[in-house]
């Protein structure tokens, strides 16, 4: 029974429908809006549309479409840029023009493209089937074999899953079943198709089996990050900063270098330009994992800050299935959301027109459980799958399967000030903080994360990982920077008081290094080649390098060499540079670098003692 | 089904308050159509639907609601939103907000009209935009520079010069160059009238005034206005771009007027207001306007939009300017301290910023350094303030020799560098080669953001360096 619409107020439409329930998709209108079902009041539901309501009439028609927001998941989402409710932009560019029609339906996914199936080879015909096995996959793109997932719904509680049928490998599109299986239980016994891809409500996290103790860092190749305030693969991070404080660049950075297999980018109500700068310069770019296109692991989802407002509050949630999706095949998956201001902002205008009462700067009372749930969509797990496996195979008990979301969103504090709501909560919620500063930024001090007010509650973890790998020093030397830096800030406030003059010669020189780990080592050049990215154990020696000058210096200092004399040598500046002379490539020549610094430190040594 | 409406006439209006006018039990009336009201003195007014429901419909009317004899009032609903009638024959004219003419001359007739709000460009439709646009002024072509399809605001305060920075662009940018392939978008809310002549005369001196297109809402026109006036000017500017392939410069002055527009009514309207009073919705409102800033793949023209923002009580955190920074890519903005030094134009570095900048300059577009040059300067001119504020406190003569070096830096950079003749526009090559000059004054060794070949090919220091005595 179609309802009828009864008032229209932007984005916020009421309509007679009985029987909607709450999260149903509808179809609104000759124009046939996208909206949802938000709320219910007797027979009247209120509806958020995603699309532009202009010209829609009170007295059109409104029909339930018996589903809520769903996406499609299954091998053809890698490469491709998708609008706030999985609309795939670019075939929309194809057959609709320049411009996003309203009312249009189109598959998310290609359904006639041919994909070549491999099917699991150690699956037979009446194998017990569990929700979330992998019975095949696809080379969805060079980088990145697409495995296919039983959709964790098909098999409900108390019924088990059979192996009826599986296709020969081949190519089959996605209208094609792949597999059919069979689900007894519950006084059931019914026959099922399986196909390339399936759909998932975005509202509702995908499950998995547990989440796993164990930790690894995510390696960006950015400085500050990882050695500074490091990330977990699966871990939560928030990066705020006031307008022109370079959020976009980090986030480009971090989606260019991590060592995630997955990349997923949200623009959620933030500039055009933007996407298409990563449009236009990811598929030149190549990742460092495989040398292939960087567009060959990475999704867009674009609900960019003139497109509807609505469909920006789903954007963040489709980007987050998505990223769970590609986590249940056993990948780590990385999802920056640019910005969750804007998203939080969506959230407003919605409550705003629903008359709920304003709690923070006109924020509604849930947007601090809103945001938690969000990110606690993050996380490092077991995956599905890991459940078939130990059922196959009782003598390999290691069998582990683990996947992993990351999730990392911006946040836009108005005027910049961190005490506003949206930044307040977000700082409780995630465990690193990349605190962007209009100050560093105005002096392009690049990138402008402020170390003193970044923190990174997974140092610790962090540290057993640079201990194994790296070196075990990583914790101490960190430790020792960051002090230098902090010791340098108070100094400075006795500098601004009193004059360079007051201080020891030793002060003087914590003055000096801060200035040079600032130069050589905190910043870093996403414009530069060499610079762009630096490996671990570069940013290791680097960091070396910086605590072996420290130490060197002062030694020499109360040897009694003058500090501007040590300061003015030549192999100060050559350090100052070494980031952006020795590529990840180059490190036996970094390497060398340092000993002949020590070789010069220990002549002065011996000229001055 | 209700195309009869087109028609009809209704006399239902039930209430009025601050230029919002409330009809009831007219079924099926659209969301965002247009309405013309036949007030008691017969004279036409025009609105536009706000809200729509069964039994009430809220009409926001432009000219306001002052004086209305609802009993006498007749509105009638045109089963349409709001429409601009384009053709290339609005070049030279002058309109007001709805696109109607303020010069005294006919209306423009064509059959191509479009609706003033414009459809959200699809991102996978936008050509990333890198073509440089020289505006030969120093302060912005150095170090924050424009181009085509950017959208690059001014912030600027009362009583602050960014008309005359406005006219200098439109005079010196070198998209004035190709002859008749470009316009120019004036869209004016709120200003004084002697502003909107001061632009009037400014075209007119330079010659372009055939491409000019002028929107004019001044200080004492009705203010809902204003808030359809960019929308107007932006759907000529989109169909003179990207039908006519011209590329455009679109002028928007001033953004505060308008966004002060919209809380006037959203407070009428009851909205939740978020900061300041302003609507929660005020962002993705003024996105709408700025967005439509860029360029399309496959057209040639181009939208290059520069807004100004004065910003309230100087304050660049207030929700005008926070929200236009979030939406453009950068900004210029100027300083009331460079200014009263006479300095011109007083462009306060620090703040100001190009995104788009990255991609513009370097070695195809200007030159190889200028990306790294800028970044120094920046870098340099942070320090020298950081050395001047500690002269201040303890004095300049009590600094260190190198701290002396960055004070004269600093003052030369203001004078030399930002500060420039209004009429003399530079070549992005002089104002290279300035920068070189300036940063000459200090030690090589202090310039870590250049290249060392570039130290090599244009670092030209005269006295004798201190660290070269290794």
């Amino acid at each position: 029974m179609p309802g009828k619409l009864t008032y229209i107020n932007g984005p916020l439409v009421k309509a007679i429908l009985a029987n909607a329930s709450i999260g149903e998709q509808v179809q609104l209108g000759q124009l046939k809006l996208m909206g949802e079902v938000i709320g219910r009041e007797d027979n009247t539901a209120l509806i958020q549309v995603y699309e532009d309501t202009q010209s829609l009439k009170p007295g059109e028609q409104v029909i339930a479409l018996g589903h809520p927001l769903s996406v499609e998941l299954g091998p053809g989402l890698l490469g491709k840029i998708f609008d706030g409710v999985q609309r795939p932009l670019q075939q929309i560019l194809k057959q609709a023009g320049d411009e996003i029609p309203r009312g249009l339906d189109i598959p998310a996914l290609d359904q006639n493209q041919q994909w070549p199936f491999i099917p699991n080879s150690s699956l037979k015909i009446g194998d017990k089937i569990l929700p979330g096995q992998i019975i095949g996959e696809v080379k969805e793109t060079l980088s990145i074999t697409h495995k296919i997932l039983i959709p964790p719904d098909k098999i409900p509680l108390n019924s088990k899953g059979e192996l009826v049928e599986i296709a020969d490998a081949g190519n089959y599109t996605l209208k094609d079943p792949i597999a059919r299986i069979k689900i007894i239980g519950a006084g059931q016994n019914k026959e099922q198709d399986i196909y390339l891809s399936h759909h998932w409500p975005v509202r509702k996290a995908r499950p998995f089996l547990r989440r796993d103790q164990s930790s690894e860092p995510l390696i960006t190749g950015q400085r500050i990050f990882d050695t500074f305030f490091p990330l977990l693969k699966g871990g939560k991070a928030a990066i705020p900063g006031p307008f022109g404080a370079g959020k976009t660049m980090v986030q480009q950075q971090i989606a260019r270098w991590s060592n995630a297999d997955i990349v997923i980018y949200v623009g959620c109500g933030e500039r055009g330009n933007e996407l298409v700068d990563v449009l236009e310069s990811f598929p030149e770019m190549i990742d460092p994992k495989n040398k292939h296109s960087l567009m060959e692991r990475t999704i867009l989802v674009a609900n960019t800050s003139n497109m509807p407002v609505v469909a920006r509050e789903a954007s963040i949630y489709v980007g987050v299935t998505i990223a769970e999706y590609y986590r249940d095949q056993g990948l780590d998956v990385v999802m920056v959301a640019d910005s969750t201001s804007r998203w939080a902002e969506a959230l407003r205008e919605v409550a705003g027109r629903l008359g709920q009462m304003p709690v923070e700067e006109g924020y509604p009372a849930y947007l601090a459980s809103h945001l938690a749930a969000f990110y606690e969509r993050s996380g490092r797990v077991h995956i599905l799958a890991e459940q078939a496996l130990e059922d196959k195979a009782f003598d390999n008990k290691d069998s582990e399967l683990k996947g992993s979301v990351t999730l990392i969103g911006a946040v836009s504090p108005p005027g910049g000030d961190f005490s506003e709501p949206v930044t307040g909560h977000t700082k409780d919620i995630v465990q690193t903080f990349w605190a962007l500063s209009k100050e560093l930024a105005d002096a392009r001090h690049y990138p402008s994360v402020s170390w003193t007010d970044s923190f990174s509650g997974y140092v610790d973890e962090t540290a057993k990982w640079w201990a194994a790998e790296i070196n075990p020093n990583w914790k101490a030397y960190r430790a020792l920077c960051l002090s230098l830096l902090s010791q340098s800030q108070e100094l400075m406030r006795i500098v601004n008081l009193v004059g360079a003059e007051a201080l020891s010669g030793k002060q003087r020189w914590i003055l000096l290094m801060a200035e040079l780990i600032r130069e050589g080592l905190l910043q870093q050049s996403a414009l530069d080649d060499v610079d762009s990215y630096a490996s671990p154990e570069k940013q290791f020696l680097l960091l070396q390098m910086m605590i072996l000058i420290y130490q060197q210096g002062l030694g020499l200092i109360e040897l009694g060499m003058p500090i501007q004399k040590i300061n003015s040598l030549p192999m100060i500046m050559q350090a100052k540079r070494s980031k952006s002379i020795y590529s990840s490539e180059q490190l036996t020549d970094l390497k060398a670098f340092i000993e002949h610094l020590e070789n010069e430190f220990k002549q002065l040594h011996e000229e001055y003692s | 089904m209700n195309s009869n409406l087109k028609q009809m006439e209704y006399r239902q209006a039930s209430a009025a308050r601050s230029g919002l006018l409330f009809m009831k039990n007219i079924p099926g009336i659209a969301y965002g159509d247009q309405v013309i009201i036949t007030d008691h003195a017969n004279n036409q007014r025009h609105g536009q639907v706000v809200q729509t429901s069964d039994d009430v419909i809220m009409v926001q009317v432009i000219e306001g609601t002052e004086d209305m004899d609802l009993e006498r009032t007749w509105v009638r609903f045109l089963d349409q939103p709001f429409e601009v009638a384009l053709s290339t024959d609005v070049l030279g004219r002058i309109f007001n907000g709805m696109g109607q003419p303020k010069d005294d001359r006919p209306p423009i007739v064509s059959m191509i009209k479009q609706n003033v709000n414009g459809h959200a460009v699809n991102p996978a439709a936008r050509a990333y935009p890198k073509e440089f646009i020289q505006t030969g002024i120093t302060a912005i072509d150095g170090l924050n520079s424009l181009v085509r399809g950017q959208k690059l605001p001014i912030f600027s305060g009362s009583g602050l010069p960014h008309n005359r920075i406005l006219a200098q662009i439109v005079r010196q940018a070198k998209l004035l160059d190709e002859e008749s392939n470009f316009a120019i978008v004036f869209a004016a809310m709120g200003v004084s009238y002697s502003d909107a002549l001061f632009f009037r005369n400014n075209f007119e001196q330079d010659g372009v005034l055939s491409n000019v297109v002028m929107f004019i809402n001044q200080a004492d026109d009705p203010t809902l206005e204003r808030l359809l006036l960019p929308r107007t000017a932006l759907t000529t500017a989109e169909y003179l771009a990207f039908e006519e392939n011209r590329h455009v410069l679109v002028l928007l002055s001033d953004m505060t007027n308008y966004a002060e527009a919209l809380r006037e009514v959203s407070t009428a309207k009851g909205d939740v207001p978020a900061r300041k009073g302003y609507p929660g919705y005020l962002y993705s409102d003024l996105a709408g306007i700025y967005e439509r800033a860029g360029r399309i793949k496959n057209r040639h023209g181009s939208i290059t939009m520069i807004p100004v923002v004065t910003m309230p009580s100087d304050d660049i955190t207030h929700p005008i300017p926070d929200l236009t920074g979030y939406i453009t890519e950068g900004q210029i903005v100027l300083s009331r301290e460079l200014y009263a030094q006479n300095i011109y134009p007083p462009i306060n570095i620090s703040p100001s910023l190009s995104r788009l900048m990255k991609d513009g300059v370097g070695k195809n577009d200007t030159r190889d350094d200028h990306l790294r040059l800028a970044n120094q300067l920046y870098a340099s001119y942070a320090k020298a303030l950081e050395v001047r504020n500690l002269a201040s406190i303890i004095g300049a003569d009590d600094l260190p020799e190198a701290d002396q070096d960055y004070l004269k830096f600093a003052q030369e950079f203001e004078q030399q560098y930002i500060n420039q003749e209004e009429n003399q526009p530079r070549s992005i090559f002089e104002s290279l080669n300035i920068a070189w000059a300036l940063l000459s004054l200090l030690p090589a060794s202090a310039l870590s953001r250049v290249s060392e070949t570039d130290i090599a090919k244009y670092y030209h220091q005269q006295k004798t360096d201190a660290v070269k005595e290794d």
